[in-house]
């Protein structure tokens, strides 16, 4: 089969500027609800409780609230329905010390006749480890980004990675902005989830640069942006064919994966309708912004390779003695 | 058969290594490695406790206070004003010819600063005497919480530190609310068993007396542990405590209650036979966690260091008491920082959600491969079936655990990993446009690939290891599937499958079916 069999070359770049105007638009979109709606932060990283509850039928939300009331420990609790009628989820902000009875303990309790269930879960985090928890997830998000600038910078030249990079806070910006119009509760897995886009886009983006690095070195083109749409282009079919496949197990874990692992699922979703998008129309055009020099790179690497063949030679006469 | 080669050498160890070794967890077998699965898939308690280590330095307080006063006693010399507050001791000596010896004693005492005014001493812990106290009371409480654990008898409870003084407890098998609650209330369980006198010449008026009142003559006010409105005045530094208890155990009154039986060591007997020698007709409070359970009138010297805890308990209470009471008292309380608890049937669930989800998304790559690569397709399929096993393999070797997100990374590795095949296919597909024999394609086609797939796998795997090292708990897992699944790839998806290919060199060369072999026309 050779549905993505492309034999024409693209003009790609010559449409970068609707493809900026759509990732702007995006993008303030996604920061307009960031800074409006915000970040819907679960108990992992924001501290509280989580008690998650199985009835035999469907649950008695109603009698549950009113239940719950009489204990101001239950103060503010919402209670939603969770994947099916039968199962619900209590949360709350508050949190209890103390080991021996906690709230999951007393939500068990007060929750006697109302028929016929089982706790299924119960998360209690503490405010001060929620609080850890973020900075430390901060902190993964900011590491990964930095070690990857680096690679990339080592392997091909800062550009790229300063281009890679562009694309990849592209690419979380609208996932976060995704999660936030969805109103997801951003825990552990959420952050998991992005970091595997960042992952995921890098890679994307890492073949396409692989090809204009190969296009820049092995052409006698001058025209950037020539090697780039060529790039695109030869890379299309990899790029349709691995997203394809990759959406379908994202796609069958968003449909099968179970409420636990929904807002994972979402996530990954998102991000890799985004990252296969960015890599094509947001990492490649900002590399020809950068004003990527084609001509001084074929320089560069007469040098270095002028220099390995130095290196070469004196190594030659030094083993065989002539100094 | 085609020729051998290093690849599929390599590629077929790979494959014998990753069923051999995933045949324990497959089967759950007895024998063998086994994946451990994590709390969020069998279920269990995960809890993250922090330590009141102040508590532990005040604890330490005043059991110097307590030694203090036992020596003067034991020699007649006479103090007064003995008091303590978080982290000192003073007193006043009334005969100053005693002052050498108290120094003497005072020296001995490890890690305190003693200054003497007049006749006022006081005796200050230093700050590193502080901060050893408080390590030490961490150490102790793993300590403690492990030997609980392991007499209550669930399968291999996990307790380790966490930081300065944070303890790590995860338990799994705890199939009900109850069994969890009892789990809890054994490791939170302080288990300070107080000896302390009743003092008889002001208990008439307990009732009508303040803490502050009492702690003017050195008295606390107590609660009984049956009927908390019945209060105890007692002398508030204990004639022993639990650090001398060498055992407990379960025993029964004549009435058939449970009660516990303890023993003290041979200084607590010595302190205990002298207290009671002396005290006869007075009474003494037995003091569990700052509740009196009982005060038995002293009616005579009692030697052999044996006493009895009676209480309101079920034998199950009794049993978990005598356990904690045996691992030691818990020198600073702990609290809970954060809990996850997973019910069993939860777990299966999300066993059964991920499966489907991994099967299905297999199956859909698996097709799709085959109908778009031909026997190109078919070779992916292998490599990619060998690094499902060669995850399973690995990580039942180290023991890892398979959380719900490490399965969400197996899942997306099925996705990732055929991509190395997908570029590969890709560039070889150019090649043979390009006019190519099918043999030079597939070599060039490798080695054109080969630093994209690199590049694009080590960025990864970048994202994956910072993962693992900021990430906690169940996040862990899915950095270390992820990563598994990357690196095994290398050897199925670029080492094996060229391997193949290398073998099947004479068949490739005599079919020249483009079709066939990679899904294309001509």
């Amino acid at each position: 089969m050779e549905f993505f069999r492309y034999t024409k070359t693209f003009n790609f770049m010559g449409k970068s500027k609707i493809a900026m105007v759509l990732s702007i638009v995006l993008l303030l979109g996604s920061y307009l609800l960031l800074a409006t709606k915000g970040l819907n932060y679960g108990v992992d990283f924001a501290g509280g409780t989580i008690v998650q509850v199985k009835y035999d039928t469907v649950a008695p939300i109603d009698t549950m609230r009113e239940k719950l009331k009489s204990n101001e420990i239950f103060a503010g609790a919402t209670i939603t329905e969770f994947g099916s009628p039968d199962e619900v989820v209590i949360r709350m902000k508050t949190t209890t010390g103390n080991v021996t009875v906690d709230v999951g303990d007393i939500t068990r309790e007060s929750l006697k006749g109302t028929g016929n269930y089982e706790i299924r879960r119960v998360d209690i985090v503490g405010p001060t480890v929620g609080a850890e928890l973020k900075e430390k997830g901060i902190m993964s998000l900011l590491l990964a980004i930095i070690g990857i600038l680096i690679y990339v910078a080592f392997r091909f030249e800062w550009r790229f990675a300063v281009a890679s990079i562009f694309a990849l806070i592209h690419d979380i910006s609208i996932a976060l902005g995704a999660i936030t119009l969805v109103g997801l509760d951003v825990n552990l897995d959420v952050l998991a989830a992005l970091l595997t886009i960042l992952g995921y886009s890098l890679n994307d983006t890492i073949i396409v640069f692989d090809r204009i690095r190969e296009g820049v070195s092995g052409s006698k083109k001058t025209d950037l942006t020539d090697i780039v749409n060529e790039s695109v282009t030869r890379t299309l079919a990899r790029t349709t064919l691995t997203s394809l496949t990759t959406f379908f197990v994202v796609f069958t874990l968003f449909m099968f994966g179970g409420e636990i692992i929904h807002a994972f699922a979402f996530t990954l979703l998102v991000g890799v309708v985004v990252g296969t998008y960015s890599s094509i129309f947001v990492a490649s055009p900002i590399l020809i912004w950068f004003g990527f020099d084609v001509k001084n790179y074929h320089v560069k690497l007469a040098q270095k390779a002028k220099r390995e063949a130095e290196k070469q030679r004196m190594r030659d006469q030094y083993e065989s003695g002539v100094m | 058969m085609g020729k051998l080669n290093y690849r599929i050498v390599i590629f077929s160890l790979a494959i014998v290594f990753g069923i051999f070794f995933s045949v324990p967890s497959l089967f759950q077998l007895q024998d063998g490695k086994k994946v451990t699965l994590g709390l969020d898939l069998q279920g269990g308690l995960h809890m993250l406790l922090g330590v009141k280590t102040e508590e532990a330095t005040k604890s330490r307080i005043k059991s110097i206070t307590a030694s203090i006063k036992r020596f003067s006693d034991r020699k007649d010399i006479l103090i007064d004003e003995l008091k303590f507050d978080e982290s000192s001791v003073s007193f006043a000596l009334l005969d100053a010819d005693d002052t050498k010896q108290m120094k003497e004693y005072l020296a001995e005492i490890d890690g305190a600063k003693i200054s003497v005014n007049g006749e006022v001493f006081s005796l200050i812990l230093t700050n590193e005497e502080i901060a050893k106290t408080e390590e030490e009371a961490v150490d102790q409480a793993i300590e403690t919480i492990r030997n609980r654990l392991d007499q209550f008898g669930l399968a291999e409870p996990v307790v380790a530190r966490q930081g300065k003084d944070k303890i790590l407890v995860q338990l799994a098998g705890i199939k009900t609310a109850e069994d969890e609650q009892r789990a809890r209330e054994l490791i939170s369980r302080a288990a300070k068993l107080e000896l302390m006198a009743v003092d008889e010449d002001r208990f008439a008026r307990v009732n009508n007396m303040s803490d502050s009142d009492a702690a003017e003559y050195g008295d606390v006010i107590l609660a009984d542990a049956k009927h908390p409105a019945i209060k105890y005045l007692v002398k508030e530094i204990p004639i022993l405590d639990g650090n001398m208890l060498t055992d407990a155990s379960v025993g029964f009154d004549k009435n058939n209650r449970p009660l516990i039986n303890f023993k003290l060591n041979a200084e607590g007997a010595e302190i205990f036979g002298d207290f009671t020698g002396k005290n006869v007709g007075k009474r003494l409070a037995v003091v569990l966690d700052g509740k009196v359970y009982s005060a038995p009138n002293i009616n005579e010297r009692i030697g052999g260091g044996s006493g009895q805890i009676s209480g309101n308990y079920t034998v199950m209470e009794a049993k978990d008491l005598s356990i904690a009471l045996r691992s030691g008292a818990l020198l600073a309380p702990i609290y809970l920082m954060e809990k996850r608890s997973v019910g069993p049937s939860l777990g299966a669930d999300s066993i059964k959600a991920s499966m489907v989800a991994l099967i299905g998304g297999f199956i859909l790559v698996i097709i799709f491969m085959v109908v778009y690569y031909r026997l190109a397709g078919i070779i992916a399929n292998i490599a990619l079936v060998a690094n499902l096993f060669i995850i399973l393999a690995v990580m039942s070797l180290f023991g890892a655990t398979l959380t719900l997100p490490g399965m969400a990374g197996i899942v997306l590795t099925v996705g990732m990993a055929v991509d190395a095949n997908v570029i590969i296919s890709e560039r070889i597909r150019e090649l043979i446009y390009e006019g190519k024999s099918m043999h030079r394609a597939i070599e060039d086609g490798y080695s054109n690939a080969m630093r994209a797939i690199l590049d694009a796998n080590i960025t990864t795997l970048i994202a994956a290891v910072v993962l693992y090292v900021y990430g906690t708990g169940a996040i862990k897992g899915f950095a270390i599937t992820i990563s598994i699944g990357i690196l095994a790839s290398m050897i199925t998806a670029i080492l094996g499958t060229q391997g193949i290919y290398q073998m099947l060199e004479s068949k490739i060369q005599k079919s020249k079916n483009n079709r066939l072999w990679f899904g294309i026309k001509g």
